[in-house]
């Protein structure tokens, strides 16, 4: 088959690569007939993400036709369309007993565990496409992709729907609506979301649905702006205002009643300290540029909710640490728990209650991928969303 | 005597427990582990008391052949292709809960281990401890082996308790094998 596969900084080829198999009982092969680029694969592409290995496929937004079952899969059938979620969670161990599917003991093979073992102190569970730390498995940017525990994973959706309507279940939609609720917001909050990419949009419209009375969106590039706006978004260009001072004035010295990070360890802009993490990260000294977070504890308001879904790998510093205690903020962050929120947001789908394709500027065929790639990194503004068929 | 451990009703009655990783023992490499499994006692007893089951999650372990008063004979695979083997006794069994072992004198690897499964006070599920101790072999070959496994006692621990909790936990083990269970480009750009 074919598929997008990494080899190295800024280096990614759609290539022939033998097709997957079913391995185990409760695998299912998926024929994909959409797969998106996800602002996370861009950390990829920096190569700021450990254990990634040449030839490795990418791609964890995908969904698509079962073509496959295996004998230990009861609840899929061959035919079905379905929406997989990025997170690999086997549905039987102490953390999906509690719904906290990215989480899950089990998904990541015991051979690619140790490196976050020592990193990380335990053992992350198994993502697709996504470095050998979070098990080494094949993505979805491909003709087919291999679905392990299949039976607890992939929503099946009604036949006949778009895919893109759909696509965005698979990531992008429950990672903001995770966001969001994770804001804990309350009727009439002031939320701020720092990146207006794929995740801070769903943030916005996931804020909006659960009864935020302001939302106030950053980010520097003009189309992405206006996109939040159109998502009902006051905005702020943080190329033209200084964001805190911003903040303060719009909310009259309160300060944002929750703060949402969707930006994470790859943070743009000229502030001192993100210019000294920027060095330190290309010098490998630090991993993570988090000028974005330190941003969001100082704005939030006394008692507020700081959540951050944006992604962050490595080690910080200079973390104002002192306005966090002080102020008695709540934080709260982590990888989706996709599983969870899957049936409640299809149904939000459709019903019609929020749009999930106008975020998507660019459709590719599967064999452009990696211009795909060079111009979501490189064009920003232009490319906000890049949706791959490779079928 | 450590501190009791939160999770546990019972008392932990190995000083192997003060250091989580690194036990000081008789022999030259040892390690001892815990895991948390969300299934019953006796069901993850009687699987690993039936010894033949083992090769199933234990990925050096080629064989194993269960002989007469608690005897067992194991084929392990070792580095550079060399095979050893090994004769197991049962020194000590609790049903349900405990089973310690130790290799005899025709074995090639001088090794003793134990297991021990435990109900979890606060239900989740069953508390599995696991110590292993061994020589490595002598001679030219023993000393490649000393050096692989004396690196080697605790992350092999760590990784085949981990598929055991797998296997148990879900009916499987998961795996990332190329190319069959993640195909992955041979050609490099």
């Amino acid at each position: 088959m074919r598929a997008l596969t990494w080899h190295g900084k800024h280096n990614v080829q759609v290539d022939t690569v033998p097709d997957p198999q079913i391995v185990n009982p409760r695998d299912a092969i998926i024929k994909i007939t959409a797969t998106a680029i996800c602002g996370s694969d861009l950390h990829l592409y920096d190569s700021m993400i450990p254990s990634m290995s040449n030839g490795d496929i990418l791609g964890h937004e995908f969904m698509g036709e079962v073509v496959e079952v295996g004998r230990g899969n009861t609840s899929l059938q061959v035919g079905q369309k379905v929406v997989v979620p990025f997170v690999i969670a086997c549905g039987s161990c102490f953390f999906c007993g509690k719904q906290q599917y990215s989480a899950c003991d089990n998904s990541n093979p015991a051979d690619k565990s140790d490196l976050s073992e020592v990193a990380y102190g335990y053992p992350m569970s198994g993502l697709f496409g996504y470095s050998h730390m979070t098990g080494g498995y094949a993505g979805g940017q491909a003709e087919y992709a291999r679905v392990p525990y299949s039976d607890i994973g992939p929503i099946v959706v009604p036949d006949g729907i778009e895919d893109e309507r759909v696509l965005f279940l698979s990531d992008i939609f429950p990672t903001g609506w995770m966001a969001a609720e994770n804001a804990e917001i309350e009727p009439g909050d002031t939320v701020a979301i720092w990146g207006c990419g794929p995740v801070g949009l769903f943030a916005i419209k996931s804020a909006k649905l659960m009864g935020a009375g302001r939302i106030i969106a950053i980010d520097h590039h003009p189309n992405r702006l206006a996109l939040a706006k159109a998502n009902g978004a006051e905005v702020l260009n943080y190329h033209e205002v200084k964001v805190r001072e911003a903040l303060m004035e719009m909310t009259a010295g309160i300060g944002p009643d929750a703060c949402i990070d969707a930006v994470g360890m790859e943070a743009h802009g000229f502030a001192p300290d993100n210019i000294l993490d920027a060095v330190k990260q290309e010098t490998k000294l630090g991993t993570d540029r988090q000028h974005v977070l330190r941003e969001t504890i100082m704005a939030c308001r006394k008692g507020g909710r700081v959540s951050v879904p944006g992604v962050y790998g490595g080690i910080g510093d200079k973390l104002p640490i002192g306005a966090f205690m002080q102020k008695g903020l709540t934080i709260k962050t982590g990888q989706t728990h996709v599983q969870k929120y899957l049936p409640q947001l299809l149904e939000l789908i459709l019903d019609g209650k929020i749009d999930t394709t106008d975020l998507i500027s660019h459709r590719l065929p599967l064999e452009q991928a990696a211009e795909g790639y060079k111009n979501f990194h490189d064009n920003p503004n232009e490319w906000t969303k890049v949706v791959l068929k490779p079928h | 005597m450590s501190e009791q451990p939160m999770s546990t009703d019972a008392e932990v009655e190995s000083t192997a427990f003060n250091d989580k990783d690194r036990v000081e023992g008789e022999h030259e490499a040892a390690s001892v582990r815990a895991v948390m499994i969300n299934r019953p006692r006796q069901e993850l007893y009687d699987f690993w008391r039936d010894f033949r089951n083992l090769p199933a999650f234990m990925e050096n372990v080629k064989s194993v052949e269960v002989m007469e008063s608690g005897r067992s004979s194991w084929i392990v695979a070792g580095p550079a292709g060399a095979d050893f083997e090994l004769v197991s006794e049962i020194t000590e069994e609790r049903p349900g809960e405990y089973i310690a072992w130790r290799s005899l004198e025709e074995s090639d690897i001088d090794h003793e281990g134990w297991i021990e499964f435990r109900d979890n006070a606060f239900g989740r599920g069953t508390e599995v401890r696991v110590f292993v101790s061994y020589d490595p072999p002598a001679g030219a070959l023993g000393k490649v082996v000393a050096k692989v496994m004396q690196r080697e006692p605790r992350i092999q621990a760590r990784r085949e308790l981990r598929r055991f909790k797998q296997l148990m936990e879900t009916g499987e083990i998961p795996t990332s094998k190329a190319p069959d269970a993640a195909p992955r480009a041979s050609r490099h750009f």
